[in-house]
């Protein structure tokens, strides 16, 4: 028997889980049209490899990963993609983004499926294959599989933690899948084992399910792989929390569980492992729970991009007095209204709200500082005092308050007696803190890229003035060098003007009129006549002239 | 009486020694205070402060020459990290100075654009590609919106488009609720 450990605070909400757990999960039907939004993972949108008008068969790639952290979309099911264009997105900001829209032909055609024995594939190429499968932790971070298993095997992880846990309330889409597709599930741990190379691998679920902690023995027997049913209170599920419960290990502020040689995965994504390397199949689809105010309360094996509204439909429909749906569970889920929002990687539940299941908070009072939620607090964290600094905005000391470790669980939410909203004060902080960031980021390029042109246009007018200072040098060396061109030794202003002037005299000078060489004697008198007439008509203006003046004078006398 | 002077002038002079020392060995370069202003200011370079870029600006914040609310692309956020620095009190916009904008990058249609260069010659970042005579077009990541290339176009062809917001780009709201006095 293992040894457990506890991790700080934790809360006991009502469980809910036998509503929908009871039933076996079900094949959801193909919708006539499905929503795939490109961005259902952590990190950069996918990007789109069809077009509108083309046609798809089940599994056929829609977008392909876009950079590192990014993983591709697929298919859901044959048909003809009828846009790739702006939809709403199961998103808190509910603002549109680009979806592929699907148009189902109703044939569900699968393109070729390659499947492909593990063992003897190279782990990067394993990794790869994750990659352009789409695979993503579908515990509810979405983050890139392949990533997540970048790590060097053998020397860094001693353990691999599948999270089995499932502690949110109303959840049982894991607890199901357990249960029934144990062996897979199985299967696609030992694809997981064989990337990490874990020294030991351990399979967490909380002592509520105990069926699915039954068949995962069984189908466990002799692997390895041990079975932990450990406590249940929430949040054990969160990743940080579940090491501590099964390690005794605490992930450091700001840290990766692989900082302390552990690897979480859920067991959801351990299943979808197995579905892409051992039969081809990419991720287009998960078990989704439909509960809450719904007739038949059960899990459906939906494909991605289904309109939880047509899952509600096969529930038997919302009870009347419903109104809106949480994706997720009570606890951190998102609260939504329009009931054409696609199912995503991310969609473990949908929950038809009613006023009797979740009557609305009370409204908040004022803090009382009954620190309550720091008792509740899993990450260890005072949130009396991240309230106290998100309300007034004064990010830099939250950030020293550890604000990033927090895990949104909302345990402080449940416990606060004056009901105030703490995790919507937290999310908006840590949205702030990011904003500043990339701000600070930008400025940082924009200040490089600035200084960068100063120097450039500072380099420039050097070099220009260089330039010039050297052709002034050259030509006053020419100068110096030929003196027989009449140029003062002092090379004043005045002297080269006077030495230019003479010069251009010279030049005027050496230049004769040519002709003016070989006259006729004839030629030559007639020149003698014409500057003979000329000097008289001058010598006849000049007396004119003097005589105009004299008159002049004489008037003004 | 002697002996007392003698020793009190010998340490005078040695710590003054020991200052003009220090004083000229261990001198800072540049002003700390500035480069500190300046790695809170937004780096838009765009003069709306009245200086002819961030770091005069900062320079002059630092002299105690200009007001610290003069930098609008920084917003009111900047106000405040501005006033947690030097130690003074929060100052609103006001005055001469306008309000903080939505953040907008410029755009050049290029129906327009008649390749005059005139625009990169403005731009402070090295944010607009072209040449003489060819077209020329904005690199929205690396653009400030600090629209000094708006007044320099001859045609008009540049307009600033404001950033439409994304799932990528959107923040959480400040919660807002209402507080209900016990009955």
């Amino acid at each position: 028997m293992k040894t457990l450990h506890h991790f700080h605070g934790g809360v006991h909400p009502e469980q809910h889980k036998l509503e929908s757990s009871a039933l076996p999960s079900v094949c959801a039907p193909v919708p006539q049209r499905l929503i795939l939004p490109l961005q259902q993972h952590l990190g950069t949108r996918a990007k789109a490899v069809v077009r509108a008008g083309d046609k798809v068969l089940k599994g056929q790639l829609l977008a392909r990963a876009a950079g590192a952290m990014s993983a591709a979309i697929h298919a859901p099911t044959s048909g003809t993609v009828l846009s790739v264009d702006f939809h709403a997105l199961p998103h808190p900001s509910g603002l549109p983004d680009l979806c592929a829209i699907i148009e189902a032909d109703g044939e569900d055609l699968w393109a070729e499926r390659a499947p492909c024995d593990f063992r003897a594939a190279d782990r990067a190429e394993l990794r790869a294959k994750l990659r352009d499968g789409g695979i993503v932790g579908l515990g509810g971070a979405t983050f890139p599989a392949h990533l997540k298993f970048d790590c060097k095997p053998a020397r860094e992880i001693r353990t691999l933690v599948l999270n089995g846990a499932e502690c949110e309330p109303w959840i049982t889409s894991d607890d199901r899948l357990m249960r029934e597709r144990a062996a897979e599930i199985v299967r696609g741990i030992e694809i997981l084992r064989y990337l990490a190379s874990p020294g030991e691998t351990l399979v967490g679920i909380e002592d509520n399910k105990p069926q699915a902690v039954t068949a995962m023995r069984q189908a466990c027997a002799n692997t390895g792989i041990e079975v932990v049913a450990v406590p249940t209170l929430y949040p054990t599920g969160g990743e940080k929390q579940l090491i501590k419960v099964l390690t005794g290990k605490e992930v450091p502020s700001g840290g990766y569980p692989l900082h302390v040689g552990v690897l979480c995965s859920n067991v959801a994504t351990a299943y979808a492992a197995h579905r892409l390397i051992n039969c081809g199949e990419p991720m287009i689809s998960r078990l989704v729970t439909v509960t809450g105010s719904v007739r038949t309360p059960q899990n459906f094996e939906a494909l991605l991009g289904t309109p939880i509204e047509e899952l509600v439909k096969l529930a038997g429909g919302a009870l009347p007095g419903s109104a809106g749906y949480i994706l997720g569970g009570p606890m951190m889920g998102l609260h939504v209204s329009n009931g054409w929002l696609p199912v995503v990687k991310s969609t473990n539940c949908v929950i038809v709200k009613s006023p009797q299941l979740f009557p609305p908070l009370p409204p908040a009072l004022p803090c009382i500082r009954c620190t309550r939620c720091a008792d509740a607090c899993p990450a260890d964290l005072q949130p009396q005092e991240l309230y106290w600094f998100a309300k007034s905005r004064n990010f830099d000391k939250i950030k020293n308050y550890h604000l990033f470790d927090c895990i949104e669980c909302g345990a402080c939410n449940y416990v606060c007696p004056s009901h105030i909203p703490l995790v919507q004060y937290f999310r908006f902080a840590k949205s702030e803190l990011r904003a500043l960031e990339h701000e600070s980021a930008a400025a940082a390029l924009a200040r490089e890229r600035y200084e960068y042109r100063q120097m450039r246009i500072e380099r420039d007018k050097q070099e220009k003035a260089e330039k010039l200072a050297q052709k002034e040098k050259a030509a006053l060396a020419a100068r110096q060098s030929a003196p027989a061109t009449g140029v003062s030794q002092d090379g004043s202003a005045q002297a080269r003007i006077q030495a230019a002037l003479e010069r251009a005299r010279e030049q005027a000078a050496a230049v004769k009129p040519k002709n003016m060489d070989s006259l006729t004697s004839q030629q030559q008198a007639e020149i003698a006549e014409i500057e003979a007439r000329r000097a008289k008509a001058r010598e006849l203006a000049q007396g004119q002239a003097s005589g105009k003046t004299e008159q002049a004078t004489d008037e003004h006398g | 009486m002697l002996t007392a002077l003698l020793v009190m002038s010998a340490i005078a002079l040695a710590l003054g020694a020991a200052l003009g020392y220090s004083a000229i060995k261990l001198k800072v370069e540049g002003n700390p205070l500035a480069d500190k202003i300046d790695a809170i200011l937004p780096q838009t370079q765009c003069g709306q402060c009245g200086y002819p870029g961030c770091k005069p600006y900062a320079a002059a914040i630092a002299a105690g020459e200009a007001d610290i609310n003069r930098c609008p692309p920084g917003g009111e956020e900047g106000i405040r990290r501005l006033a947690d620095l030097l130690g003074v009190e929060f100052k609103p916009f006001g005055g001469e100075t306008a309000g903080p904008k939505a953040r907008a990058v410029a755009f050049i249609d290029e129906n327009a654009c008649i390749g005059c260069t005139l625009c990169i010659q403005a731009c402070p970042v090295d944010a607009i590609a072209g040449a003489s005579k060819q077209m020329h077009t904005v690199i929205t990541q690396e653009c400030t919106g600090c629209e000094l290339c708006v007044a320099p176009c001859p045609v008009n062809c540049i307009s600033m488009v404001p950033l439409p917001q994304t799932p990528q780009t959107w923040k959480w709201q400040y919660p807002v609720y209402a507080l209900v006095p016990v009955k």
